[in-house]
C-alpha cells in the first residue's frame, strides 16, 4: 500500500511537471493564418500570397472551411475570441456584427496613413463589403472578392438544330438566353425530362437548402428581381407592406414553381456544390450559382469551353443580383495585427489586383473592372459588371444570423414543403423579423 | 509487545490514511462531474432566466423571468419540433423493438454461421451517426441511389424522393435510425434470452405448452425487464439525435424532421440566442429526466414481479 502511495504521489508530480513544461507550443514569429472558405477562390488566393511571401518573408498559411460549416466555424471563433485567424475574409452579412462587437479592426486610419483610397474599388462592394454602419465612411474590411449570383447554360444545347426546332414550335420564338424570368421558366420546363444524347435531363439547378443560407440567397434573386425591398426607405425597420408586398409574394410564388416544374428529382437541399454537380455531369440545362465558380466551369472538362454560357440573374420588373462575396478583415483578436495589416497592404495594390483576376479571384478594384478590356478577358466577366451593377445583399445587422435562419424556415417551408401560401410565409417572416429588431432594440 | 491499532500510527508515520487516500482518488471525478456537469446545468437554469446572448459580450445581462419559457411555449414553431421529434422517437423505437427482438429470437437458435450473422448484423451499429447520416443521402439520391432502384424494381414507384418530399421524409428518417440500432436493441434482447434458463421451457415442455404459449408467457415477460431498458437507452439517444438527421436532411423539407436537439442548436449556436436556448434545454432536460425517472420506477416494477 505504501509503495502504491509512492507510485500516486510520483505520478501526479510526473503528470504537474509534464504540464508545466510542455506549455503552449513556441510561436511562428513570421508567419500569418488567413481563414476563408474552402472553394476555388481560396485556391487561387493561396497562389497569389505566395508573391506576399517572396517579397515579405513571412508565411502564410491558410485555413480553409466547406461552405456548409463556414459560418458555424468562423463565428464561433469570433465570438469565442479566437486567435486563429489573423486576416479573415468573412461573409459580407457578417460586417455589422463584427464591427458592433469588436471582432474586426478599424481600418480607416490604416487606409489614410497607407494611401488606400476606398474610391479605387466598385462603390457596390465597398459598401457591401467594408462599411459599418451602412454606407458610412467607417471601413472594417477591404474589399476581396467581388461576387454576385449569376446563371449558366448549356450553350451547346441552345445552339443544337432540333432543339431549337422544337422549341420554336412550342413557344413560337427562338431559344435564347433568357431575359427576364418568365422566359427562364419556359426554356426551364422545354427541357426538364427531355432526352438528349439518349440521357433525361433536367430545366434548371436552383438553391433550395435548407440549412445555412441556400435557399434564401435564391430566392432572393426572384425577389430583388420584382423589386423587393427589406425595409420602408424612409423608416428603417418598417417592413410592412414591403417584405410582404404582392410583388414580393409573386416572387416567391414563381420561385416555387420554377422549384416544383424545372428542377431534377431530388433536388429539395441543393445550394453552390449540388447545384454544380448537377451542372456538370450534364443532368441540367441552367443552374445558378456564383460568379466565383465560373471560372472553374469554364476551364473544366466536360461542361467547360464553348459547351457554357454565362448570363446575369434575369430582370422582371426591374433588374437585381443577389451578392456574394467578400472583404478581407484583420481580427482583433490576432498577436500579429501589424502583419496582417501589412498583407492588406500589399493585396490593395494595382498589379496584385490585376493578378488576382487573372487567378481567377474577382477583384473589386477599378483598376481592374474599369480596364477598357475587362469584358473581354473572361466569357463572364461583362456579365459579372453588369451583375454588379445591380447587386443587393441581405441584411447585415449583427442579428443577421437570426434573420437568415427565419427567412431559411419561411421560404423553405412554402417553396419545398408546400405550407401554407407565399403571403403567409411573408406575413410569419415579418413577425419573426420584428420580434428579433425587438430583442436588439433596434424598434 | 505493544499492541498497536491499524490506522492512526501508521496514518502519522506514512502521511497518509486510507480515507484520504480514498479522497485523493475520487476527488478528481467529483470536481469534474462539479464542473462539467452541475455547474453547468445551475447556470443554464439561470441563463434561461436572461436575454444573454453568449456573441454580445458587452450586452447587459438582464433579468427577464418566465419569458424566455412563455415565448417557447407559446411558439407554434416549437411544438412542431417536438412533435417531429415525438415522431422519430416513437416510431424509431416501435420497429427497433419489434426487429430487435425478432432477430434475437432469430439468432439464439445457435444455427450454423450465427455468430458470423450476428457480426454482420451488428455493424450498422458500429459506424459513426454523421457518417451513416452522409451515405444515406447517396442511397435515397432519386436518380442514382440505390434505394429507389430496389423500391422500384418491386413497385413501379417512379423517381420519388425520400429526403425531399413532406410525407417520406420523416420515415426516411426512422429507417436509418431503425437501421442503425436495430442491432443494438437485439443485442440486449439476445442477453436476456440467454439468461432464461432452459428449465423454465423444460417444465412448459412437460406441460405441452404450445411455442406460442411458451413465447407469452415465458420468453417475453422474462425478456420484458431487458427490452424496456433497451427502450429506455434508445429514447433517450433518440430524443437528442442531431448528427444523423442534420446530414440527412438538415431539418427539411422545411421543419418537418427539425427535431428538437436540431432548432436547440441553431437557437444557441447559429442565432446565439443563449437565454432562449437555454430555457429550451431546461424544458428537454425536464422533459427526458421526467419521462426517464417514471420509466425506470415502472421498469422496476416489472423487474419486481
Amino acid at each position: 500500500m505504501y509503495k502504491l502511495r509512492k507510485c500516486v504521489a510520483a505520478t501526479a508530480l510526473v503528470a504537474a511537471l509534464g504540464a508545466f513544461v510542455s506549455g503552449p507550443a513556441v510561436a511562428q514569429d513570421k508567419e500569418l493564418t488567413l481563414c476563408w472558405a474552402a472553394w476555388d477562390p481560396a485556391n487561387a488566393l493561396a497562389e497569389l500570397s505566395k508573391d506576399f511571401t517572396a517579397e515579405s518573408g513571412i508565411a502564410m498559411k491558410f485555413e480553409f472551411v466547406p461552405w456548409t460549416n463556414f459560418a458555424d466555424r468562423f463565428l464561433n471563433e469570433l465570438n469565442s475570441g479566437g486567435k486563429l485567424c489573423d486576416l479573415l475574409i468573412g461573409d459580407s452579412q457578417w460586417l455589422g456584427g463584427s464591427a458592433t462587437y469588436g471582432h474586426y479592426i478599424k481600418l480607416n486610419d490604416f487606409f489614410d496613413k497607407n494611401k488606400i483610397s476606398m474610391d479605387d474599388f466598385l462603390p457596390a462592394t465597398v459598401y457591401a463589403y467594408s462599411t459599418w454602419p451602412k454606407g458610412t465612411p467607417n471601413y472594417w474590411a477591404l474589399p476581396a472578392m467581388a461576387d454576385a449570383l449569376g446563371w449558366v447554360y448549356r450553350k451547346d444545347w441552345f445552339a443544337r438544330p432540333e432543339i431549337q426546332a422544337a422549341f420554336k414550335e412550342k413557344y413560337g420564338r427562338a431559344l435564347a438566353v433568357p431575359t427576364n424570368w418568365d422566359e427562364l421558366r419556359e426554356v426551364a420546363a422545354f427541357f426538364q425530362g427531355r432526352e438528349i444524347d439518349g440521357k433525361k435531363v433536367y430545366g434548371a439547378a436552383i438553391y433550395t437548402e435548407r440549412g445555412s443560407e441556400g435557399i434564401t440567397m435564391g430566392v432572393t434573386a426572384a425577389m430583388y428581381a420584382w423589386g423587393f425591398q427589406y425595409q420602408n426607405p424612409d423608416k428603417p425597420y418598417d417592413m410592412e407592406g414591403y417584405v410582404n408586398s404582392a410583388d414580393a409574394a409573386s416572387a416567391l410564388e414563381f420561385y416555387k414553381d420554377l422549384y416544383k416544374c424545372c428542377t431534377p428529382p431530388g433536388h429539395s437541399d441543393a445550394y453552390m456544390v449540388a447545384n454544380l454537380d448537377a451542372y456538370k455531369s450534364g443532368q441540367v440545362a441552367m443552374q445558378m450559382n456564383w460568379f466565383a465558380f465560373f471560372p472553374g466551369i469554364a476551364k473544366d472538362e466536360d461542361v467547360g469551353g464553348d459547351k457554357s454560357g454565362f448570363f446575369v440573374n434575369p430582370a422582371q420588373k426591374v433588374a437585381g443580383s443577389t451578392l456574394g462575396g467578400q472583404g478581407i478583415s484583420v481580427v482583433a483578436y490576432s498577436d500579429k495585427k501589424d502583419m496582417a495589416l501589412e498583407y492588406i497592404k500589399w493585396f490593395a495594390g494595382p498589379e496584385v489586383q490585376k493578378k488576382w483576376w487573372a487567378l481567377g479571384g474577382y477583384s473589386a478594384s477599378k483598376v481592374v473592372l474599369e480596364d477598357p478590356n475587362f469584358p473581354n478577358t473572361a466569357p463572364f466577366a461583362a456579365d459579372f459588371l453588369k451583375a454588379m451593377g445591380g447587386v443587393k445583399d441581405f441584411w447585415q445587422e449583427p442579428t443577421y444570423a437570426e434573420l437568415l435562419q427565419a427567412m431559411q424556415k419561411r421560404v423553405h417551408d412554402y417553396v419545398v414543403a408546400d405550407k401554407g401560401t407565399a403571403q403567409e410565409a411573408l406575413d410569419k417572416l415579418i413577425v419573426d423579423w420584428t420580434q428579433v429588431f425587438k430583442d436588439d432594440g433596434k424598434i | 509487545m505493544a499492541v498497536t491499532r491499524p490506522g492512526k500510527p501508521v496514518q502519522r508515520a506514512r502521511g497518509l490514511s486510507d480515507r484520504a487516500v480514498a479522497w485523493i482518488f475520487i476527488s478528481p471525478t467529483i470536481v469534474l462531474l462539479l464542473a462539467i456537469n452541475i455547474f453547468p446545468l445551475l447556470w443554464t437554469i439561470y441563463l434561461s432566466f436572461t436575454n444573454y446572448r453568449a456573441n454580445q459580450p458587452g450586452r447587459p445581462v438582464r433579468w427577464v423571468g418566465v419569458e424566455n419559457y412563455e415565448r417557447l411555449l407559446g411558439s407554434e414553431d416549437i411544438w412542431e419540433y417536438l412533435q417531429a421529434t415525438a415522431h422519430f422517437v416513437g416510431w424509431s423505437i416501435f420497429f427497433q423493438v419489434v426487429l430487435g427482438l425478432g432477430l434475437a429470437l432469430l439468432i439464439n437458435r445457435q444455427f450454423k454461421g450465427h455468430t458470423a450473422l450476428t457480426t454482420l448484423i451488428l455493424l450498422p451499429m458500429m459506424l459513426s451517426p454523421a457518417v451513416v447520416g452522409v451515405f444515406w443521402t447517396y442511397i435515397y439520391q432519386p436518380q442514382a441511389g440505390i434505394f429507389n432502384y430496389i423500391i422500384n424494381f418491386f413497385i413501379d414507384a417512379g423517381s420519388f424522393t425520400m429526403i425531399g418530399d413532406v410525407n417520406l421524409a420523416p420515415w426516411s428518417i426512422v429507417l436509418v435510425d431503425t437501421w442503425m440500432w436495430t442491432p443494438y436493441v437485439m443485442l440486449i434482447c439476445l442477453a436476456g434470452l440467454r439468461s432464461i434458463p432452459d428449465y423454465i421451457y423444460e417444465a412448459a415442455e412437460v406441460d405441452r405448452a404450445s411455442k406460442l404459449r411458451q413465447f407469452w408467457s415465458i420468453t417475453l415477460p422474462m425478456v420484458l425487464p431487458f427490452l424496456m431498458l433497451a427502450v429506455l437507452f434508445r429514447a433517450i439517444e433518440n430524443f437528442k439525435m442531431f448528427d444523423m438527421v442534420v446530414e440527412l436532411t438538415s431539418g427539411g423539407p422545411g421543419s418537418i424532421t427539425e427535431l428538437a436537439s436540431i432548432n436547440l442548436k441553431r437557437e444557441a449556436f447559429e442565432k446565439w440566442r443563449t437565454g432562449y436556448s437555454s430555457a429550451f434545454a431546461v424544458i428537454l432536460f425536464v422533459t427526458v429526466f421526467g419521462a426517464g425517472n417514471i420509466y425506470v420506477k415502472f421498469l422496476n416494477k416489472v423487474k419486481q414481479r
